[in-house]
């Protein structure tokens, strides 16, 4: 099972800070996605340090957002990356496997 | 009897014919165009210094050509920042394509975000140094302005309202702070209006645009995506939907998408006016294309308005090449060798090649950041040198070379700006 079997989302950024929410189709999965979803294991699959990722819940919405400080490699205006937004970065972690 | 407001632009390179038919059959009170992202306004500044009479949206006269006559028919203010770093040469410009057309509407220009000239002493977040560091590296410095300028203008009269940098929810805000006569410290319903402004301001966005993934998630008739609207009551509460007939879709999910976008702490979205609390919206979906929205609050704001500063940053200079067919792929890792091997100029500060690829074809992009126009322009000359001394069969390659204008940002005291609304007097056009 990946995330993307059960949810969806859409990047945002500021500055040098991206968001990435993620939704639940079904509430009923909501519960899933808070436990297997930890900043630790959001971190990891993004390659950032835990330390400047934060999770906020959105329990009626059955949504999550985190928030990636310094992301965009000073931002999009110095990124020399394709996607300096970094809006494909939702899509890369909906490819997270959803294990235990 | 509600109140009916609409996005016609989400960023400045937007579609305008979405625009037009809610212009033209929206029955809306209000259509905002919010078409000015971070870094528009540097760019307009630098046309501006180039040209006294430039420094505005380059699309604000075929959006305006396009809305006008059926703005003016149904009673339809525009409230929108297509004035960029030059609202005032804007609102000239808006005025006379007012007369052109044989309209008779009021053009308004607000003015006082640009506080280049007392940003000096601010510390930047991104450099921790104060703005004055940057010398004549400095571009711009604008501060997100709030609804009061904006309301004083639609409160003197104006049909169109043309500002530079405004908090991009404050557009849609400030209209609904002058119908329903809100109370500045009426916090809840500050929220509420920010919420609108919010899921609103990037158009297709939440009307089921950035959203479709086949077989997921699809998207009835993308192709023709409706722009939203609000139905908005005196208390703050709205309906977002968009025009019968259009394409696209608006249910809850669109709408969560867009209301998580660019947001940090959902709980405390800072603006000029409030700090609004979306931790406890509410979406439901009460008819097709109908979600009605709830349950954002506010509380006082910091006192405090985000300035964004543009700087000049360096050039980036890129180039791309593509290889196909047999051994494409080892080619190409060629090429970025080479590459590596010869651009060794100390005005390299940062590079990143990647080889983007597929069964047939591999292509190289190399891009560096430079400190110097030459450097970034020897950089895209040795990629398209890849032609003759390079692998084999190499094709395809362009070329970019730009300078670099980076954003940063600080805060200033609310107290240090004094927007104010400029109401210009009609042309009448002479045959």
């Amino acid at each position: 099972m990946r995330l993307h079997d059960l949810a969806h989302g859409r990047t945002g950024d500021k500055g040098d800070v991206s968001n990435i929410s993620v939704i639940a189709y079904r509430r009923a999965d909501f519960g899933l996605l808070r436990d297997r979803l930890t900043v630790a294991r959001v971190a990891a699959r993004l390659g950032h340090p835990p330390e400047a990722v934060t999770r906020y819940d959105l329990p009626q919405l059955g949504a999550l957002n985190f928030v990636l400080r310094g992301a965009l490699k000073g931002g999009v205006t110095r990124s020399l990356a394709l996607d300096a937004h970094g809006k494909c970065l939702s899509s890369v972690l909906l490819d997270m496997p959803l294990d235990p | 009897m509600s109140f009916r407001i609409g996005c016609g632009a989400g960023f400045q390179g937007d579609r305008i014919d979405p625009a037009q038919d809610l212009a033209e059959r929206g029955a809306l009170d209000v259509l905002v165009f919010e078409c000015l992202a971070e870094r528009t306004i540097a760019l307009a500044q630098q046309a501006r210094l180039a040209d006294p009479g430039a420094g505005f949206d380059p699309l604000m006269e075929r959006r305006l050509r396009a809305c006008l006559p059926a703005c003016a028919r149904n009673g339809t203010k525009i409230v929108t920042n297509m004035g960029a770093a030059n609202p005032r040469a804007a609102a000239q410009r808006a005025r006379a394509i007012v007369a052109e057309l044989g309209l008779s509407l009021t053009v308004a220009a607000v003015t006082g975000d640009d506080v280049s000239d007392r940003v000096a002493k601010h510390v930047l977040d991104e450099t921790g140094q104060p703005a004055s560091a940057l010398g004549p590296r400095l571009v711009s410095a604008n501060a997100y302005i709030g609804v009061g300028a904006i309301v004083e203008a639609l409160a003197r009269g104006a049909d169109i309202v043309i500002c530079g940098r405004a908090s991009d929810p404050a557009l849609f805000l400030a209209p609904l702070v002058h119908h329903f006569g809100w109370a500045m410290d009426d916090y809840t319903r500050l929220g509420r209006g920010t919420l609108i402004g919010h899921l609103l301001e990037c158009s297709a966005q939440v009307t089921g645009g950035y959203f479709a993934d086949p077989g997921v998630k699809d998207v009835p008739d993308l192709a023709h995506v409706g722009f939203p609207l609000a139905e908005v009551g005196a208390d703050g509460n709205a309906t977002l939907t968009k025009l019968p007939g259009t394409g696209g879709l608006v249910t809850p999910a669109t709408c969560t998408e867009q209301l998580l976008y660019e947001i940090h702490d959902p709980a405390a979205y800072l603006q000029p006016d409030v700090i609004a609390d979306f931790s406890g919206v509410t979406l439901e979906q009460t008819g097709p294309d109908r979600v009605a929205i709830g349950g954002a609050t506010g509380r006082a704001p910091t006192g405090t308005l985000k300035v964004s500063v543009a700087y000049r940053d360096g050039w980036l200079g890129e180039g791309q090449i593509s290889y196909a067919g047999a051994n494409a792929r080892a080619r190409a890792d060629l090429a970025r060798a080479i590459l590596d091997e010869r651009l060794t100029a100390p005005g390299i500060q940062d590079r990143l090649a990647h080889v983007i690829g597929n069964d047939t074809e591999q292509r190289l992009r190399y891009a560096t950041r430079c400190t110097d126009r030459a450097t970034a322009e020897s950089v895209a000359q040795e990629v398209e040198a890849l032609y003759l001394c390079g692998p084999a069969a190499g094709g395809g390659v362009t070329k970019s070379v730009k300078e670099i204008i980076a954003i940063a940002s600080t805060l200033i005291p609310a107290s240090a700006i004094t927007p104010r609304a400029d109401l210009l007097e009609p042309l009448h056009e002479t045959a």
